[in-house]
């Protein structure tokens, strides 16, 4: 049988995101710091791997949760189905540099590379 | 055995009735490799509900699916504190699986799944005797460890858990407007891992507003095995504050025996006595993952590999959801057991048309919690598949948990649950 240790660190521990509580700061370096040693860096290089034929609408799932299944939403989050891939890309980016104020699409696009975007973007712009 | 040719005729009346089947852009399918396989969902939460509508439409339909859950409606754990704190009521997070059956052709069974046989691929049902599948998806959620506290194994009524939504929300809930102004209220939170990290942080906060509008004499004493508060911690520290007086964190407090008869909860170093004795159990994998005899790792959390969701070792059997050992800072959640379950059938239905798993998937959770009936504070991180570490890794920099607990979130909260039950059922 395996044991291994049950890592309790939930995030937002591993965060880097503003935060003005400065205790939860410090709380933040110094998980931080640890768990990095425990479990490593991670990147969003592009890797040379083959592509999945259906990693487009794999990675736009992500996002259904809340902008509904296909992007279309059931109200109270944008619909993403059919709207424009540049308008989409360019709010996205927007989030990502902090230009477009957000309560947390800021912190999700961060996770996802801009190779990753436009596949999603481009999935959802040809949705009905 | 179930008739296949039942099956058969299942997909072909929902594929001709549903149009959302036809006009999606899809793979180079071969539906007859597709129409030979079985999939069978065993749990209809979450992670099963959602594994259950995307095989179907990311199949087009050419592959049949059972699911098999004990619940004839699905009633949601998130949310559920609001039911308990009183400010929302059973119906508003019920919902029906009439969808999955209608729109979705999915073969739906109201049922007990009684055992597991990996060898032969097959489930049995207490009262729909034995299927086979080629694929079989577990969704088991958690089932609790009661043992491990003296005295609370066969005392679920007296001292509830309200750990899984249904008689159990409704009993707290009742138990708390039946508890006299003045009485105390005591919570007990088991060591991480649990289901919902924030949940039991929200559950304290949303009972002590009911209190403090209702019985404010009342007190709301929590007791937490762990150091410190286990999710978003700045903030639920705060709203605490916010309680001042009314409600107590106590940390370090485990749990180690109860008195059903007395309602005393006895740690350590002390024993309280309490009105209402609200105990979150140590918990694990739900006992059909357990029986089923999947690879298990301290006993208690299923081993899987990341790519396929598949238990390490038992080809063909994809576990979802609270009941895996969890990758590093994955939180087991409602939102995540979605991700897996999205993760699981692009895998599965990858494998039945002989093609290599996404060698890249991704996953991201967001929860969002109420701290009082208006305001809230959400915690979100996105997860990468590490090929180097063969499991997902949070994405450094990214994620993150709100400003402060605000009004505007309230209604993304709203949002979220309407969105996420329709993403699997509607
Ligand atoms: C937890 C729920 C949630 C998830 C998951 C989520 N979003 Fe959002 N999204 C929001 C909210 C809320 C907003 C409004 C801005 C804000 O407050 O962050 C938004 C706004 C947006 C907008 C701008 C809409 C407009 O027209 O102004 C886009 C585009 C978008 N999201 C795309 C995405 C994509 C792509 C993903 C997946 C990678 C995603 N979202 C995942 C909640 C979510």
């Amino acid at each position: 049988m395996r044991r291994l240790p049950e890592i309790t660190l939930w995030l937002p521990l591993l965060a880097t995101t503003k935060l003005h509580d400065i205790q939860e700061r410090r709380d933040i370096d110094v998980n931080l710091k640890h768990a990095l040693a425990m479990l490593g860096l991670i990147g969003l290089s592009a890797s040379a791997q083959a592509q999945d034929p259906n990693l487009a609408r794999n990675l736009a799932a992500t996002c259904a949760n809340c902008h509904g299944t296909n992007g279309h939403s059931l109200g109270g989050m944008e619909s993403l189905a059919g709207e424009a891939k540049d308008k989409l890309m360019q709010k996205l980016m927007d989030y990502k540099s902090g230009e477009k104020p957000a309560t947390i699409m800021h912190q999700i696009v961060k996770g996802y590379s801009d190779t990753q975007l436009e596949l999603i973007t481009a999935w959802y712009a040809a949705q009905k | 055995m179930i008739n296949r040719r039942d099956f058969l005729k299942t997909s072909a009346l929902a594929a001709a009735a549903s149009t959302t089947l036809a006009g999606l852009a899809g793979c180079a399918s071969t539906p007859s490799a597709r129409s030979r396989a079985h999939v069978v969902v065993v749990g209809g939460g979450y992670g099963g509900a959602t594994a259950a509508k995307y095989l179907r439409m990311w199949s087009e339909g050419t592959v049949d699916v059972t699911l098999i859950e004990r619940n004839p409606s699905f009633v949601s754990c998130p949310v559920s504190n609001l039911v308990i704190g009183g400010l929302k009521e059973m119906a508003d997070i019920t919902v029906s699986y009439d969808n999955l059956k209608s729109k979705w052709g999915v073969r739906l069974i109201t049922d007990e799944v009684t055992a597991v046989d990996t060898a032969k691929r097959s489930v049995s049902t207490a009262n729909n005797g034995t299927l086979s599948y080629d694929r079989l998806v577990l969704s088991p959620g958690i089932d609790f460890m009661t043992d491990a506290i003296a005295g609370l194994t066969g005392n679920e009524e007296r001292i509830p858990h309200a750990w899984k939504a249904g008689a159990q929300t409704v009993l707290l809930r009742k138990q708390l407007e039946d508890m006299a102004d003045g009485g105390v209220y005591a919570l007990h939170i088991p060591r991480a891992p649990f289901r919902c990290p924030p949940g039991p942080y929200e559950r304290a906060c949303l009972v002590a507003n009911y209190l403090r509008q209702a019985k404010p004499r009342s007190k709301v004493l929590v007791l937490d095995a762990n150091g410190e508060i286990q999710s978003k911690k700045a903030l639920f520290a705060k709203a605490f504050e916010g309680y001042k007086g009314l409600l107590e964190y106590v940390p370090n407090s485990e749990l180690r025996s109860v008195n059903a008869s007395t309602l005393t909860a006895e740690l350590d170093f002390e024993k309280v006595r309490a009105n209402v004795l609200n105990v979150i159990p140590p918990m694990r994998a739900g006992n059909i993952a357990v029986h089923a005899g999947l690879p298990l790792i301290n006993e208690r959390w299923v081993d899987v590999d990341w790519l396929t969701l598949e238990a390490k070792g038992v080809p063909g059997v994809h576990v979802l959801g609270d009941a895996l050992f969890p990758a590093p800072v994955m939180p087991k959640s409602g939102h995540m057991a979605n991700q897996h379950a999205k993760v699981a059938v692009a895998a599965i239905l990858n494998l039945i048309d002989g093609i290599a798993p996404n060698p890249a998937p991704v996953v991201m959770n967001t929860c969002y919690s109420f701290v009082d009936s208006k305001n809230v504070i959400h915690v979100a991180s996105v997860h990468q598949y590490d090929a180097e570490k063969k499991q997902p890794m949070p994405v450094q920099g990214a994620g993150g948990v709100s400003m402060a607990a605000n009004e505007l979130e309230a209604k993304t909260a709203a949002a979220w649950a309407k969105n996420i039950w329709a993403d699997m059922l509607a």
